[in-house]
């Protein structure tokens, strides 16, 4: 009897502790969405997510968050165009190639890239990235979305390669041999035989790294120049992120409420991509 | 497919929420601001055998958005000497700042622009606090050293786009800002009268990141609160006039504007608004209003 009451106990502590977690989030959507509506409502949805002008502070204020809409989505994706080909091939080559001693060597260094914090990412872009830029293509300012798109496929790396390893690695040793077996080369088989087998994780991956680049604010926010422009490569631009931190330390009034909105939207953004990766997981162990 | 059915549940209740949330989600204006909640928040001790004199009440200020900084510096400063006294600051603007002083809805009225002559007509008084003087920055390798205020204006709104329109060699200018809302832009955009007109190549949200931009970039050009201007960066004269301290204090350096607090004439204030002004205009207060980055009048 005793015994049960202390396993109740504890059970209990247990719950109570995953709940806080629960708890957060549900505080954290909750107070996005009472925050993020009312600006909303006022400016109106469509003139919202859809107005081109993004002018918080002028006499006739306009809150039109495309063009920070679409720099999140073309940043994001030209993080991933980046990212991606260098992430993956580095994965194939570190789960089926490389001699030990090298895998541990760039395992460790993948590791430490991950450990490095945002800001410092954001200061060495700020302060060599910036300038390469400015000098390499001859424009006048080197802060524009290629400067944070480099930054962010930077930043994404480790979660691609780890996740991508991890996926390679758990492919059925049989299906190699197997492939072998029936005269395919080495590479044959790992690109037509290990990583079809893996795209379920590989995908995953890519869906982690696109929720890390799109959550970025502080590394993007010191590269990429912060105007409301629409996106182009050489343009200073705003992310979805940047226009929230940049904005929100002198912020008032409808400004004020817009940039929760702001938030808002970011947020939904990335439910959708916790959604899809969600979809992806359950898809690799159904298969 | 699930979670497809869960995230467009999700959108729905966000529309639909959208639709009956009240408009009196508004938050009071002065809670937007960082330095106030502690402010306002801050009950008022009852007892503090620590001060000597018992001075108690609350001194109320509302107005200019870009005295913020330097009036919560001395607000809290004020606060600690006084551990009785609740201090409140309503960052409303200028205007709204100086009719709150006049019709009495606050003790101490904050405006970062010289009152006008009717406004001191209508029985309203000045005292200034402080000079805000904002240097224009370009780069130590950039040959220009004087502008003057109209081909700043015409820069910052792209009718001069190349440096060597203005004395220069031939490159194109950068101009680099700050983010809306901070209280340096729209200074610096109200004086060269610029407001909202200006085409900035990138928008930055704090000082220390505007100056280290126009140090690595030779063509570049920015603006900075006077106090924190480095060796990094060269501030250009403005009309022939060399922005310092002196400068800005006897008025010929033109990119600056007077904080000023505003009070009624005739009216006196409460013994803790007296004596807050009294401190702010006191010698003792010139490190604080030093510290906020402006130049103490």
């Amino acid at each position: 009897m005793k015994h049960n009451l202390t396993e109740t106990l504890v059970h209990g502590v247990f719950l109570l502790l995953g709940l806080v977690t629960v708890g957060c989030v549900l505080l954290i959507t909750v107070y996005l969405v009472v925050s993020g509506i009312p600006a909303i409502r006022e400016i109106g949805l469509m003139d919202f997510l859809f107005g081109p002008t993004w002018a918080s502070t002028a006499a006739e204020p306009k809150f039109g968050i495309l063009p920070f809409i679409l720099t999140s989505i073309y940043g994001t994706a030209g993080a991933i165009a980046l990212g991606l080909p260098i992430g993956f091939l580095t994965a194939v080559y570190l789960a089926k190639m490389a001699p030990k001693a090298v895998k541990e060597l760039i395992g460790q260094a993948v590791s430490m890239l991950a450990g490095i914090p945002s800001v410092v990412y954001g200061l060495v872009g700020m302060m060599v990235l910036v300038p390469g830029i400015r000098k390499l293509f001859h424009v006048p300012d080197g802060a524009s979305l290629l400067a944070a798109i480099v930054v962010l496929a930077i930043m994404i790396l480790p979660s691609i390669i780890k996740m991508s390893v991890t996926a390679l690695e758990a492919v059925p040793r049989e299906y190699e041999d197997a492939s072998l077996a029936l005269g395919a080369t080495p590479e044959e088989t790992w690109f037509r035989v290990s990583v079809p087998a893996a795209k379920s994780g590989i995908a995953a991956a890519v869906v982690l790294g696109v929720g890390r680049a799109i959550g970025e604010a502080m590394a993007v926010m010191m590269v990429a120049g912060n105007v409301a422009n629409m996106p182009g490569l050489f343009r200073s631009v705003k992310f979805l992120t940047t226009a929230v931190a940049s904005e929100m330390s002198y912020s008032s009034g409808l400004q004020r409420q817009a940039l929760f909105s702001i938030a808002l939207v970011l947020f939904l953004f990335i439910m959708l991509i916790n959604a899809a990766l969600n979809f992806f997981l359950k898809g690799e162990k159904r298969s | 497919m699930k979670h497809v059915i869960c995230t467009l549940l999700c959108l729905v209740m966000v529309l639909t929420l959208a639709a009956c949330g009240q408009k009196s989600a508004e938050a009071p204006a002065a809670t937007n601001d960082p330095a106030a909640p502690a402010a306002t928040d801050a009950p008022a001790p009852t007892e503090t055998p620590a001060a000597p004199a018992k001075l108690s009440g609350t001194v109320s200020t509302d107005g200019s958005t870009s005295m913020e900084k330097v009036i919560g510096a001395l607000g809290e400063a004020f606060m600690e000497a006084n551990p009785g006294v609740t201090f409140t600051y309503n960052p409303t603007g200028s205007g709204t700042g100086i009719q709150a002083a006049s019709e009495g809805r606050c003790d101490i009225g904050l405006s970062s622009r010289a009152l006008k002559e009717e406004e001191k007509a209508s029985g309203l008084t000045e005292t200034v606090l402080a000079y805000d003087g904002i240097a224009v920055i370009v780069n130590p390798e950039n040959g220009v050293k004087d502008l003057t205020l109209a081909q700043i204006a015409d820069i910052y709104t792209g009718k001069i786009t190349n440096w060597s329109e203005v004395g220069g060699s031939d490159a194109e200018i950068v101009l680099v800002g700050r983010e809306a809302g901070s209280g340096t832009r729209s200074g610096f955009e109200e004086i060269v009268g610029v407001k909202d007109a200006c085409l900035y190549r990138q928008e930055l949200s704090s000082t220390g990141d505007v100056i280290a931009t126009v140090a690595q970039n030779p063509n570049a050009i920015g603006y900075a609160s006077l106090a924190s201007v480095k060796d990094t960066v060269k501030a250009v004269k403005v009309g022939g006039v060399v922005p310092s301290e002196a400068t800005v204090k006897d008025g010929t350096y033109a990119i600056q504007r007077p904080f000023v607090l505003v009070t009624k004439e005739g009216v006196a204030l409460s013994e803790a608004a007296q004596a807050f002004f009294d401190y702010v205009t006191s010698p003792d207060a010139a490190a604080v209003i030093t510290a906020a980055g402006v130049v103490p009048a």
